[in-house]
């Protein structure tokens, strides 16, 4: 295995040192926090939205590359998504770090698919996983309605 | 396979010969273990012993009058009396066996700190200690209503005999101490630790997880009442672990489980226990680990603790001087005392896992994150280290391989 390839390719290397969605989100927000007890990654995920609509995502916390670059790459990703769509999201990174699928990214998401070979080194898939695991958490949330988190 | 007269000198190549993983590769890579801090590598007799008892006798033990089962009695009887010889056990001791150094220390704290301990008592410990040696304590005080207390950690996280003078009071009953940090291998001073504790009248628990592994111990010098330790981490297969105590100690002691062989009669609504060891040893016991870590004793012993201890400390002071040139490297530990081989450090603000991933694509084995020592991290002001601990068949051409590997990272991260 090569490791460029596979775990740091260079989309992973730049989501990790951007810094463009590491803040927190003024309230009124939906906030969510996510924790990875075996490694101690620990992160923020704030989203607002108008009605199912996601209009901002940012997170704060340390982490990984791997865990990082993830959680940049889903913010890009998910803002201007319905929660459906949010949702379904979560759902494709899944299948494509746990159950080998291949899936098509929408547009504007494309970077998600440079998560694929950290399936390869499965200790490693919950640190990607875990700002997705945390979105999940925070549909439910929006869905809901009113944001609960107060920054 | 091994000769019963002492290797006079210390043999590496032939050391790194008994363990069969050592000629393996990692990612493509020829392996370099330097995890030995979470566990060790097993040694052909190690194994061969295992593989032995569950081929040719795997009998139960204390039953059956049958050859068999009395030929695996004799083989996990005289295990324990190699234990109990390697960690120099006086005659008032005894060894219990259990399947990890944590239901060592767990044992203690209910069996006998439920019995000991009320409102208004002291446990006192470290923040040095590994979770195993921590959160024990921490239910027993809840459930209780003792108080735990803290030795105060001096420079790079020392503990001082002066600092738990500090903090022994007439309250404290119990004093849990690592014997070697998993973190730095810092090694406090237990028997002066014993000496001031036992003058107060409290009970001295060592975790000896990692000491007993990479030092020469006995129980008698150092004067603790308990010592917990797990038979992986000094060559012997997983599910093993020892508690040894005093047999006064022992007898007050409630066993955690209540079963077949722990008794001596059995009427319809009570029963007569045994004293230790048996006591603590209810239900067919881990008796092919067991045998083998008898097997890991002679090892252990053949090559000698003092030659082992000896290597790792030379070793240590290669890496330490090695790692000192390493650029953007923050390493851990105190300078100057005695340490295990141990080394724990940061390369930059390089995510340990990232290191740790780095690494393992180069065929190294490290251990990364908080290492079971997170109230020892908040203490250090960090998430988590990258952490390189040694063994007895480690070599300089490990650590050289471990240098060459960061300057990857800093490729890869730089």
């Amino acid at each position: 295995m090569n490791l460029d390839d596979d775990l740091y390719r260079e989309i992973i290397l730049d989501n990790y040192k951007s810094t463009r969605n590491r803040r927190a989100l003024e309230s009124p927000v939906f906030k969510q926090e996510g924790v990875n007890p075996s490694c101690g990654d620990d992160i923020e995920l704030y989203l607002k939205s108008d009605g199912d609509e996601i209009t901002d995502a940012s997170f704060e916390g340390v982490g990984c590359s791997i865990c990082i670059a993830s959680a940049n790459m889903l913010c890009n990703a998910i803002k201007g998504m319905h929660v459906d769509e949010a949702e379904a999201l979560v759902d494709r990174v899944k299948g494509m770090l746990t159950r080998d699928e291949t899936p098509e990214f929408p547009e504007g998401a494309e970077d998600l698919e440079a998560i694929q070979g950290v399936a390869k080194y499965p200790v490693r898939i919950k640190c990607a996983l875990l700002s997705w695991n945390t979105l999940h958490r925070l549909l439910e949330e929006v869905r809901g309605g009113t944001p609960a988190g107060d920054t | 396979m091994s000769t019963t007269s002492a290797r006079t000198s210390y043999d590496l190549e032939r050391i790194r010969g008994d363990f069969p993983l050592l000629s393996s590769t990692m990612r493509g890579n020829p392996l370099v273990y330097l995890d030995n801090g979470a566990t060790a590598l097993k040694p052909d007799p190690v194994i061969d012993a295992e593989v032995a008892y569950l081929r040719d006798i795997s009998a139960n033990i204390h039953r059956g009058v049958y050859e068999l089962s009395e030929r695996a009695t004799v083989l996990f009887d005289q295990a324990r009396d190699k234990v109990k010889r390697f960690i120099g056990a006086p005659s008032d001791g005894e060894a219990v066996f259990t399947k990890s150094a944590t239901e060592a220390t767990n044992m203690v704290a209910f069996g006998w700190g439920r019995k000991a301990l009320g409102p208004g008592d002291e446990i006192l410990t470290t923040e040095l200690e590994h979770h195993a040696n921590l959160i024990p304590w921490q239910e027993l005080a809840r459930q209780t209503g003792a108080q735990l207390r803290f030795v105060e950690l001096g420079e790079g996280g020392v503990v001082t005999a002066e600092a738990v003078a500090a903090a022994l009071t007439a309250r404290t009953r119990i004093v849990a101490i690592t014997g070697m940090s998993n973190v730095t291998g810092f090694m406090p001073p237990v028997t002066e630790i014993s000496r001031l504790a036992h003058d107060r009248g409290a009970v001295v628990l060592v975790d000896g997880a990692q000491l007993v592994s990479h030092h020469p111990v006995n129980v008698a010098e150092l004067d603790v009442d308990f010592l917990a330790f797990s038979g992986h981490k000094m060559c012997g297969p997983t599910g093993v672990g020892v508690l040894y105590g005093r047999r006064a100690l022992l007898d007050a002691m409630d066993p955690l489980l209540y079963g077949g062989d722990m008794i001596v009669r059995v009427y319809r609504d009570h029963a007569d226990y045994r004293g230790a060891p048996e006591r603590f040893e209810t239900g067919t016991p881990n008796i092919s680990g067991v045998i083998a870590l008898g097997a890991a004793v002679d090892y252990l012993e053949e090559i000698g603790m003092e030659a082992i201890a000896r290597h790792e400390e030379q070793l240590l002071e290669y890496a330490l001087g090695r790692l000192d040139g390493v650029e953007g490297i923050t390493l851990y530990g105190p300078r100057g005392v005695r340490r295990g081989g141990i080394v724990s450090f940061n390369l930059g603000q390089v995510h340990t896992h990232d290191v740790g991933s780095v690494l393992d694509n180069e065929g190294i084995a490290v251990r990364t994150g908080f290492h079971c020592a997170q109230p020892f991290m908040r203490h250090l002001g960090i998430h988590g280290t990258v952490r390189a601990s040694f063994y007895l068949y480690n070599t300089r051409d490990d650590v050289d391989r471990l240098v060459e590997a960061l300057g990857r990272v800093r490729e890869v991260f730089g």
